[in-house]
């Protein structure tokens, strides 16, 4: 990595890049295009760091590697696309449940089933939501441009320790094979985070129990402190409550609370040309960069057009979305699947503003001229 | 060697007791046998991670006083693989039953044994599934009448021991309940074994696969076990008509191969040394 420096890469390898600044020294994955670069480069670069690559068995196995190597006090990864990201669903529950922190990457690529492997779309943003069963919060990050997926994955490990738990990261086809500059920061100058770590006397620790921040102190395996967890609903000692019906509601409210209660910390949103604009095209991941481009023609054309780009796609970015609803008069949301976080903008909007869909599914990206068409058709009123 | 009520008291959370384990379950008598060789072998509790699988021997982890886990069904060595690969100075100890290994996590068991990476497992087999009800497993022998199999399992079963030898590891042993030493025994070989270990410990389900097959109760069942049983150099001797019924018990396998983690670590060195 050395210091700060200019390089080209794909969106795969910024993500990985990231992940090694961010302190990643664990990866396992299974292969499956369009993420497979990611893997590559852990299993060039860890060794270099003294860290560890493995390819598993299966993208189950992967989940559950990651989750184990977290247990024991590594910063831990895996990438996949859909159909492995369905395979991991039951252990990202367990991670969730246990608050274990670790990052997975999803490039999402056509679906559903095999789908289509080399092309792109948008259609797990709900599974990055509802994947694994049960109530549960998900923090999903989607970045747009290369040098973001560098951030975001740096953000994403930042955000999995300070609140133990598994941070998603949404890429599509295209940013992952797409090349581009992208400024690698000097490592120093990247903040860090790194989970709070248990300090009490081993014989007094309680694994779960809330500090008050609703992050509980984390030890890690071989620390010195012995501790018992589950997957199965549990209190603060790590051991089962399933016959106390209050102990299984304040669980599943410190999960979702540790996350609801600290949404500023976690979401993040561009805005661009929002200021005066009577039209919002709302974007994220590769789409963004033709909302960004369709913008800036329909200015040319007189039309007033922003862009809203969601980098945090969960927990939905509620507040921003109703602020802006407010303002303007018509909201196009743009998005490489059959209407996924449309349902949820056009949910949040109340009807304040007035909702148009552009979904395209097809296996190419949207390019920035449908766009604009699309957002002449909503300027004059066509588009409904 | 310490006594039993030390033994006890170092090794089980006495809070959590008593176990949730029927009467006559062989379940008990392997987690004794186990805790035994972990004392013999001078195991650190804070150095070793017990996680276990889903099901009757799933609750061990739960009575046992080491860094312990119980995640989902069947990946338990998968979680032991990154555990143990990101830490090597770690013990890592799975226990799992019979559907647990063989059905929903045969593919982990393959490979864990195929890298050789240093795990134990203890494989508490009980021929069928205990928890839900008493289903057949890949275990349970043909003909045996389960829930799932009323009229008679027609399916084969695994032998999960050549299962392992035929995947790689590298320490391979089979005894039953009703020789609690040679469990302890075994277990104490793994547990001190450089490379994938695992020790297949037949147990008994009275509740269920007991009831349901007409086996008797707890303690029929034991001594039906010590009949089943055939020590490794009688059985070579025998036809596959004389094993019928049986199962072989010793150690199958005892040999040295290059240990996953040290592999890497050997690696990592080497990547080091050309990069400067």
């Amino acid at each position: 990595m050395g210091k700060g420096r200019v390089a080209v890469l794909s969106g795969n390898d910024a993500i990985a890049e990231g992940a090694l600044a961010a302190g990643m020294r664990f990866f396992a994955g299974y292969p499956i295009t369009p993420a497979s670069e990611i893997s590559h480069f852990c299993a060039d670069e860890l060794p270099k760091y003294g860290g560890k690559f493995i390819q598993m068995e299966d993208e189950i196995a992967s989940m559950a590697a990651i989750i184990g190597a977290s247990m024991a006090g590594g910063k831990s990864m895996t990438s996949t696309s859909g159909p492995g990201f369905s395979l991991m669903q039951e252990n990202l529950g367990f991670a969730i449940m246990a608050e274990v922190p670790c990052v997975v990457v999803d490039v999402m690529r056509f679906g559903p089933s095999q789908g289509v492997a080399t092309v792109p779309a948008q259609a797990d943003v709900m599974q990055a939501r509802w994947g694994t069963h049960g109530d549960h919060p998900s923090i999903t990050l989607a970045p747009s441009t290369v040098e973001e997926a560098y951030h975001v994955t740096v953000r994403a490990f930042n955000l999995a320790e300070k609140y133990r738990t598994p941070v998603i990261i949404l890429s599509d086809a295209t940013l992952s094979q797409m090349s581009e500059k992208i400024k690698i920061p000097d490592p120093d100058s990247l903040e860090i985070l790194n989970r709070k770590k248990a300090t009490v006397d081993p014989q007094q620790f309680k694994p779960y129990q809330d500090d008050g921040t609703g992050v509980c102190p984390f030890a890690s395996y071989g620390d010195g402190y012995i501790w018992y967890t589950t997957g199965i609903v549990h209190d603060e000692t790590g051991f089962p409550a399933t016959g106390d019906p209050d102990k299984l509601t304040i669980q599943i409210n410190r999960l979702h609370d540790k996350i609801n209660k600290n949404l500023d910390d976690i979401i993040q949103v561009d805005e661009y040309m929002t200021e005066d604009a009577e039209i919002i095209i709302l974007a994220y991941g590769s789409v963004a960069r033709s909302a960004f481009a369709a913008a800036d023609k329909a200015r040319n054309e007189g039309i007033k057009v922003g862009v809203v780009k969601p980098i945090t796609i969960w927990p939905f970015p509620e507040e921003v979305i109703k602020k802006v609803s407010e303002k303007v008069e018509s909201i196009l949301v743009c998005e490489m699947n059959h209407g996924q976080l449309f349902e949820k903008v056009k949910e949040t909007v109340e009807g304040k503003a007035k909702m148009a869909f552009l979904g395209q599914y097809n296996g190419k990206s949207i390019k920035p001229d449908k766009i604009l068409a699309a957002v002449k058709e909503v300027s004059s009123g066509v588009f409904q | 060697m310490v006594s039993s009520n030390s033994i006890v008291e170092k090794y089980l959370r006495t809070d959590k007791l008593p176990h949730i384990w029927c009467p006559g379950c062989g379940n008990g008598i392997v987690i004794n046998s186990l805790i035994r060789a972990i004392d013999n072998a001078g195991l650190e509790q804070e150095k070793t991670v017990i996680i276990s699988g889903i099901g009757c021997s799933g609750r061990a982890s739960g009575y046992l006083k080491f860094c312990a886990f119980q995640p989902v069904h069947g990946r338990v060595l998968a979680y032991a693989t990154g555990i143990k690969l990101f830490k090597p100075e770690l013990h890592v100890i799975c226990i799992m039953g019979d559907g647990d290994c063989a059905s929903i996590g045969g593919n982990h068991l393959i490979h864990a044994a195929r890298r050789n990476i240093g795990v134990t497992a203890a494989v508490l087999n009980n021929s069928n599934y205990g928890m839900t009800g008493g289903q057949y497993s890949p275990t349970t022998p043909e003909g045996a009448k389960t829930r799932t199999s009323p009229y008679g399992n027609i399916e084969p079963p695994f032998d999960i021991c050549d299962l392992a030898k035929a995947s790689g590891a590298t320490y391979v042993a089979r005894s039953h309940t009703y020789k609690p030493r040679i469990l302890t025994k075994y277990f104490q070989k793994a547990l001190t074994h450089d490379g994938f270990a695992l020790v297949e410990a037949m147990c008994d389900c009275p509740t269920l696969y007991g009831r349901l097959n007409k086996k008797g109760a707890g303690k029929e069942m034991l001594m039906n076990q010590k009949d089943r049983a055939v020590p490794l150099e009688k059985a070579k001797n025998k036809s596959s008509e004389e094993l019928e019924d049986k199962f072989v018990v010793g150690e199958f396998v005892n040999k040295t191969r290059p240990e996953y983690t040290k592999q890497y670590t050997k690696m990592i060195e080497k990547v080091k040394l050309e990069a400067d």
